[in-house]
Order: structure tokens, then C-alpha cells, then sequence
């Protein structure tokens, strides 16, 4: 299951986190956002020790997505102990996705 | 050997999903490899995903949001029972029937194949334009246009899409730059009244965006004057491109017949391509028209041409 973040809770639990976290950064009236969606909640469901998904609406909390530089979504930002590991822009295939992911995330068990 | 099927589906715009619908209706059990995710037009569901309201699709008197209008698409041939795959074909073999398709490893045979690939919108192919991508030039207007709230931003391009991306971003941008290669827009009569009269929308004829700046993210653009050949700076920090598409006909090369655009060629009045069995519908064979309905209309042909075709093969 994927974390929503507001403003308020962003900071603490992109910190206090035990694995990566990816947020993805998203809107209902973007298209792409709803593709990647459902790929999410798989990679979510399937690697539970080594990520957890995050959201973030950018239609409510602008302000992060400010604080960023977020200028195109879908955008996924991959945290690791409070820190960007990589930044992600535009849909993408699963496959793909993973790929760009795996660099930085704990080997499974 | 493996199972061949009645048919494949190659795309899953409104042409594709159409033909998907009829087809499975006539129980032909169709699998459509509908594409993979991505912010581009080549996406499942097409061109459509990355619009707002769609007001000219008849039976929708309110308007419909485009990515709202391809789902709807899509369950109703799911409830038919097509058979759908996320992925993108990435070899066809139309030399021998079965007809093959591969995606990657895996291969797919099939006794008839509608191509509906759809188009996919041109870029302007100057230096910094791919790295700037996500930091200022999008492809996507409705996914981007919010993060330019009170900014000023281009829109390249003079025909229906880029009048209409360039109204719709007035919603956010402080004005709009719409750069016009030549004196005139290409646009239907009612877009390009409301993109006149849009006080936020400057036009610059006879311009073109030449030079892309910015390190980090995009700073301005040159112009060049297309008559003149002078050229002038325009600070902006957005640019959105509606020049044109191209054919998502790359896999077909030197096997179906095509326009030297890269157009499919079909029979007319019908669907059929050079290759018995093979059909193409939807933008990938229509330059003219490019309409979200008369895709819907060359994919319900192609469903009846191979559905008809198939019955004589027996």
C-alpha cells in the first residue's frame, strides 16, 4: 500500500523511513500519473522490504512539489535516509522503471 | 506450436480499441498489445491520454476528459473479453501466415493483424531539447501546464493542437508565446477566434524557436524570423511543442507499404493494407483527418474487413 503524503507529514516520514522511498509526485488530471499508478502498487506489494511507494498530489501540496523543482509529472523521487538518491521524470514501463530503481535499492533479504 | 489467435490488435487509441470492441463482440477473442506506459502520445490509449476535455465526441453533449474517454474505451472491450498486454511489439514477421509479432522474446502468431499505432507528436530536435525535458519543455501540456502558474511559456506550432494547448495554458501562464512558421494559422475557424481573442496569447508570425537556453532548467529561446532570417531573444521558462506527429510505423518499415511519411498505405475505401490479412486502421493510414471519431471509425472497418476476411479463409 502506497503512503500519502501531505505538507505536514513529508519531511517525517521521508526521514524516519526504513527502506527507500519513492514518491511520486502526481495529479488527477494528468494522464501518464494514472498509468503509472497501478505499476507502483505492484512494485509496492512485491518488494515490501526493500521500498515503500509514497504520494504526493501536487494540485494540494504545491508547496513541495516547489520545494523540488517539480515541473513535469509524473516525477518519482527516490529518498534513502532523508536524502535524493535519483530522480525519475515522465511514465515509463515497469521494467524500465525497475532498472533505474534497482541502483539504488538494499539487495531483497 | 504455439497458439495462434484470431487476431492481434497492435495499439489501443480510440482506432485500435474500436476494432477490439467489434471484434470480440463477433467472438474473435482478440488480443491487443496495446503499448507501454510513457509521457509521450505512445501510450496506451493514445494521443487522447494527454488531452483535457474532449467537446467534439458526439454522445458526450457535456464534454469528456480524454484519458476518461480511453478507459471507457477499454472496459467496454474487456467486457467483450479482449485480451490485453502493456507492452510494446517490437518485431512483426508478416511474411507467412500465421503472421507473427514478437515482443522481445515472446512471440505471438496470429491468422489476421490490425495495425491502429496511432502517431506520436514531432519534436523540434535542437540541442538541450531531450535534457530539458521535465525542466521546462514538455510534451505534455496537461500534465505540466499547473507548474507554470504565472509564468510566461511557448507553444510552438499553428495548427488545432496548438492553438488549443496554447489556450488551454493560459489557465496557468502569466502569456503565451504561440510561434507560427508562416502568416497564418492552420486551425479550425472556432479555435483560432478564441486564441484572437485571448488577451494572455501573443502571436509571432513567420517565427521559429531556433536556439533552446538554460543549464539546469530552460531560461529562453531564440527566435528566428522565418521571412527576415533575423533573430531575437524571449526569456521563458516553459516550451511546449504541437508541430505535427509522425506515424508509429517504424516496426513496419520495408514490410507494409507506406507514403515516404511513413504512412500506411491502405486499399481504398476499406482497410485492407498490401497483405491479405493484415488491416490498418486509425491515424497510423490518415493524415487528413486525425480525429479521435474517424479513428473510431476505420477501427470498427477493420474489425468487419477481417472479421469478413477471416470467414473466407476457411
Amino acid at each position: 500500500m502506497a503512503i500519502t503524503l501531505t505538507s505536514a507529514t513529508f519531511d517525517e516520514v521521508i526521514n524516519s523511513s526504513d527502506t527507500p522511498i519513492l514518491v511520486d509526485f502526481w495529479a488527477e488530471w494528468c494522464g501518464p500519473c494514472k498509468q503509472i499508478a497501478p505499476i507502483l502498487d505492484q512494485i509496492a506489494a512485491e518488494m515490501p522490504n526493500q521500498i515503500t511507494i509514497a504520494k504526493l498530489n501536487v494540485d494540494d501540496y504545491g508547496d513541495i512539489a516547489g520545494r523540488f523543482n517539480v515541473m513535469s509529472i509524473p516525477t518519482m523521487l527516490l529518498f534513502d535516509k532523508g536524502e535524493i538518491k535519483t530522480k525519475i521524470v515522465g511514465a515509463m514501463p515497469k521494467g524500465r522503471m525497475l532498472e533505474e530503481l534497482s541502483k539504488f535499492l538494499p539487495a531483497s533479504q | 506450436m504455439s497458439n495462434v489467435r484470431n487476431t492481434i490488435i497492435i495499439g489501443s487509441g480510440p482506432a485500435g480499441l474500436t476494432a477490439a470492441i467489434y471484434t470480440a463482440r463477433a467472438s474473435l477473442e482478440p488480443l491487443v498489445i496495446e503499448g507501454e506506459p510513457s509521457s509521450s502520445s505512445d501510450q496506451p490509449g493514445g494521443q487522447l491520454m494527454l488531452t483535457t476535455e474532449v467537446e467534439n465526441f458526439p454522445g458526450f453533449p457535456e464534454g469528456i476528459m480524454g484519458p476518461e474517454l480511453m478507459m471507457n474505451f477499454r472496459s467496454q472491450a474487456e467486457r467483450f473479453g479482449a485480451e490485453f498486454i502493456t507492452e510494446k511489439v517490437t518485431k512483426v514477421d508478416f511474411s507467412s501466415r500465421p503472421f507473427k509479432v514478437w515482443i522481445r522474446d515472446t512471440e505471438y502468431s496470429a491468422n489476421s493483424i490490425i495495425v491502429a499505432t496511432g502517431a506520436q507528436s514531432l519534436m523540434l530536435d535542437l540541442p538541450k531539447e531531450t535534457e530539458l525535458i521535465g525542466h521546462g519543455v514538455s510534451t505534455c501540456a496537461t500534465c505540466d501546464g499547473f507548474f507554470f502558474r504565472g509564468q510566461e511559456i511557448v507553444v510552438v506550432g499553428g495548427g488545432d493542437s496548438a492553438v488549443e494547448e496554447a489556450t488551454f495554458l493560459t489557465k496557468f501562464a502569466s502569456k503565451v508565446h504561440l510561434i507560427v512558421r508562416r502568416d497564418a494559422l492552420r486551425a479550425s475557424r472556432i479555435m483560432q477566434d478564441r486564441a484572437i481573442a485571448n488577451e494572455k496569447i501573443e502571436i509571432h508570425w513567420n517565427s521559429k524557436v531556433s536556439e533552446l537556453h538554460g543549464e539546469q532548467s530552460l531560461s529562453g529561446v531564440t527566435l528566428t524570423d522565418t521571412v527576415t532570417g533575423a533573430t531575437s531573444p524571449l526569456a521563458v521558462t516553459g516550451l511546449f511543442i504541437a508541430i505535427g506527429h509522425k506515424p508509429n510505423t517504424a516496426i513496419f518499415q520495408s514490410v507494409l507499404n507506406m507514403e515516404d511519411s511513413g504512412y500506411l498505405m491502405t486499399r481504398d475505401g476499406s482497410t485492407y493494407t498490401d497483405i491479405e490479412g493484415i488491416f490498418a486502421c486509425g491515424d497510423v493510414q490518415d493524415h487528413t483527418y486525425r480525429q479521435a471519431i474517424t479513428a473510431a471509425g476505420s477501427g470498427c472497418m477493420a474489425a468487419l474487413d477481417c472479421e469478413r476476411w477471416l470467414e473466407h479463409q476457411h
